[in-house]
């Protein structure tokens, strides 16, 4: 079960600095955040913001100064998410170029990708999504069918994504689609390689899909016959699916897994501050993110160190999913809705919609939990 | 980094003394009132009794974090002998000037019920931050068990103590409760190391319609909960203890209690899986299971309970301003 190994790392030098400077830029900011943008977490699209983070110097922060990086540790990075996200704030213009994309083209781009994207998503000017799912491909992601065929010059592209988050807003998709086909008797998981497209291209269709809060936050993404330049490929032919998979060690363990509903629990806390029979029930959430952090912030160090704990995170994600999805119902618990304070109201009203959607993405709860049985020996 | 490969080597040395020395049946032995006096002297000469205690008293100077490896291995063989409290006492009484005794030792906060007290040639008890060390004939001892049918008697002062001291500051007035708080959070991240295992294993052997039920993926989803809830266990347990290094047991008190409330849901969690997967056999007293089911269950409860635990980091919480500058602000920086 070596799989499942935890080593405990403090916070770096200069962490509360670092955590005090991002409190101050915080505070300028948070006045214009109603508590939908806080509930929204990641998920909350402001490229305006995203730029002020990004000249502050906390996008890439782990990257090379030659692309416009920081040269930070991994505990540093963790640091400012952690920050974000503890506030509600909207970083989902940057989320994804910082947590995946961008790491993606460092490792396995080119010289030439590296030095084209990465200083763009450092200054926020672009917005990354994920190209994975598709309408008949979700947990058997493997089983997708958007292919991208070799022409003279380049590739074309036919087929479709879907539950695309921001796919309207972005500028990027790195999208794992079909270069040839799996061998005869061979593994489907052959044959897949990941492309950047830009979603700007002609043949490119994006239809926003409303969601259960009456919003628009992800999309179906048509492509008819969108020509990609040969250096669309990242990282070689073929291996997509090794590359896609190595990602998910970054896109699982991080404190997004489990500060989405954080916002609530600070109003809760303030609305029952004075509520002696509330402290146990408090007790037990504190205790529980006190846990969660710790966790997180090993895998973050694994990281550092340049290991791959694929299943360390789907496990701190399964966790961690599990509690900011029961937040907002144990807090309606301890106090009915029609008394909560405005703002404690608005959040749980806002997050009680959403949280289905956090053991959904990113890998539902019983993928992750496969994960770990295999781990386990099990399968 | 050297510390952890310390206390690596020393949770390494435990398992396989203890897997020399003891079975379950130690445990059944242990359960229906004997000592295992082999296993015990197996361990005793392993010298960790002093684990924790400064170098320049005799000790071997290690910090909580590292030795809570070793109490997993405890928990993991189920914790036969008492050596868990061993070290516990000696780092309670070193701490309040007394040097702690040669043999079978143990403590409590006054007051409240002793482990393997009726086993032990002395005894330390904690008063606020008054510890007293007792030999066995200066206390008369009224045995009883936990849910674990583990040792856990009470105790009446008859004699004068061999010998008083007084805690620092550092170490505060609720010393024995953390202490007990700390290691029974360790253990029960062993025992629950133990039960995963056998449900694991049984998993893979037991068939029915014809596959192993492991194969099934309502077994696998349930055991994948279950190793989610030990590893979660685990690193409370360390992150507590680190925080008892860094600050000084009294002040790591928040941190030992999220550790022990994580402890105990767990412990509760993963015993109620355990059991599922095993069905009837796990409830027969010939198989291993419930040696560490009933110990998790009895675990939750010393220490101090999730309940106990979850009112007083919950006021610590509503008193602390806001959550997150709060709990950040508890953090401690590596060095340069
Ligand atoms: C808010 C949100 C944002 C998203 N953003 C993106 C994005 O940006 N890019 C992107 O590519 N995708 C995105 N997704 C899609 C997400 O990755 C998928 O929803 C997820 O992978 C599950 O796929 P599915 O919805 O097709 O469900 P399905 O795979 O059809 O699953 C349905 C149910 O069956 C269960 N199931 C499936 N297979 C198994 C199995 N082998 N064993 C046990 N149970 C199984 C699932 O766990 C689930 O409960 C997003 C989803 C949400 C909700």
């Amino acid at each position: 079960m070596t799989g499942l190994r935890f080593d405990l790392r403090d916070p770096p030098p200069g962490a509360a600095a670092l955590r005090a400077e991002v409190r101050a830029f915080i505070t300028e900011q948070e006045s214009r955040w109603t508590p939908e943008v806080r509930a929204r977490s990641w998920m909350g699209f402001d490229r305006d913001f995203t730029r002020a983070v990004g000249a502050r110097g906390w996008i890439g922060m782990c990257w090379p100064k030659a692309y416009g990086g920081g040269e930070r540790s991994f505990l540093e990075r963790l640091i400012v998410l952690e920050e974000m996200l503890a506030a509600g704030a909207p970083v989902g213009a940057h989320w994804i170029g910082d947590r995946q994309s961008g790491p993606l083209i460092l490792r396995l781009g080119t010289e030439a990708q590296r030095a084209k994207f990465l200083p763009k998503i450092v200054t926020g000017d672009y917005a990354f999504c994920i190209g994975l799912s598709e309408p008949d491909s979700g947990s058997d992601l493997a089983s997708l069918r958007t292919r991208a065929d070799r022409v003279e010059g380049g590739w074309k592209l036919n087929g479709r994504k879907i539950w695309t988050t921001f796919g309207h807003l972005c500028d990027w998709m790195i999208a794992l689609v079909r270069t040839s086909a799996p061998p005869e008797g061979g593994s489907k998981h052959q044959g897949l390689s990941q492309m950047l497209v830009d979603l700007k291209a002609p043949g490119v269709t994006i239809r926003p899909i409303r969601d259960l809060v009456g919003e628009e936050g992800f999309n179906e993404i048509t492509f008819d016959d969108v020509m990609l330049p040969d250096d669309a490929l990242v990282g070689q032919e073929g291996a997509g699916w090794a590359q896609a998979t190595s990602e998910l060690a970054f896109e699982r363990s991080g404190p997004d897994r489990y500060l989405s509903s954080h916002p609530l629990l600070e109003a809760s806390l303030d609305a029952l501050r004075n509520d002696a029979s509330a402290a146990p029930a408090l007790g037990r959430q504190v205790a529980r993110l006190w846990t969660l952090r710790a966790m997180s912030t090993a895998v973050a160090g694994m990281l550092q160190d340049g290991a791959d704990p694929v299943r360390q995170a789907a496990l701190v994600k399964d966790l961690g999913n599990d509690f900011e999805q029961a937040l907002p119902h144990a807090m309606r618990g301890l106090m009915d809705v029609d008394a909560m304070p405005e703002t404690m109201r608005r959040l749980h009203d806002y997050l009680t919609q959403i949280t289905p959607t956090f053991s959904l993405r990113g890998g539902t709860r019983e993928i992750m939990r496969g994960i770990i049985a295999r781990e386990l020996g099990l399968r | 980094m050297t510390g952890m490969t310390i206390a690596a080597e020393l949770a390494e040395q435990v398992t396989r003394a203890l897997a020399d020395a003891t079975d379950v049946a130690t445990l059944r032995a242990v359960e229906s009132g004997a000592f295992p006096a082999e296993a015990w002297a197996a361990l005793d000469g392993l010298g960790l009794a002093a684990a924790l205690v400064a170098e320049d008293h005799g000790g071997a100077g290690l910090g909580f974090q590292d030795a809570m490896p070793l109490i997993e291995a405890l928990g993991r063989a189920g914790a036969p002998v008492p050596l868990a409290e061993a070290i516990a006492a000696s780092a309670l009484l070193a701490a309040a000037g007394i040097t702690p005794p040669e043999g079978t030792l143990t403590f409590a906060a006054a007051g409240a019920r002793v482990p393997c007290a009726r086993h032990a040639l002395h005894v330390a008890l904690a008063d606020g931050a008054t510890v007293a060390l007792y030999a066995a004939g200066a206390l008369r001892i009224e045995p009883g068990t936990n849910i674990g049918r583990e040792p856990r008697d009470t105790v009446a002062v008859t004699g004068a103590p061999v010998a008083q001291g007084t805690l620092p500051n550092a170490w505060g007035s609720e010393a024995a409760l953390l202490l007990t708080a700390l290691i029974r959070a360790a253990q029960i991240a062993g025992a629950m190391q133990a039960a995963l295992a056998l449900a694991v294993e049984h998993a893979n052997t037991r068939k029915q319609f014809g596959r192993p039920i492991g194969r099934f993926q309502a077994i696998q989803q349930q055991l994948a909960v279950f190793a989610a809830e030990s590893s979660a266990v685990s690193v409370a347990a360390a992150a507590a203890a680190r925080a008892a290094d860094q600050r000084g047991l009294a002040n790591a008190a928040f941190e030992i209690g999220c550790a022990k409330i994580t402890a105990g849901e767990a412990a509760a969690r993963g015993a109620a899986i355990a059991h599922q997967v095993l069905a009837a056999m796990g409830i027969t007293e010939e198989h291993a299971l419930h040696h560490y089911t009933r110990r998790l269950w009895a675990w939750r409860d010393e220490g101090g309970s999730e309940r106990f635990w979850s009112a007083r980091i919950g006021q610590a919480a509503q008193q602390g301003g806001a959550l997150w500058p709060f709990l950040t602000s508890r953090d401690e920086e590596s060095a340069a």
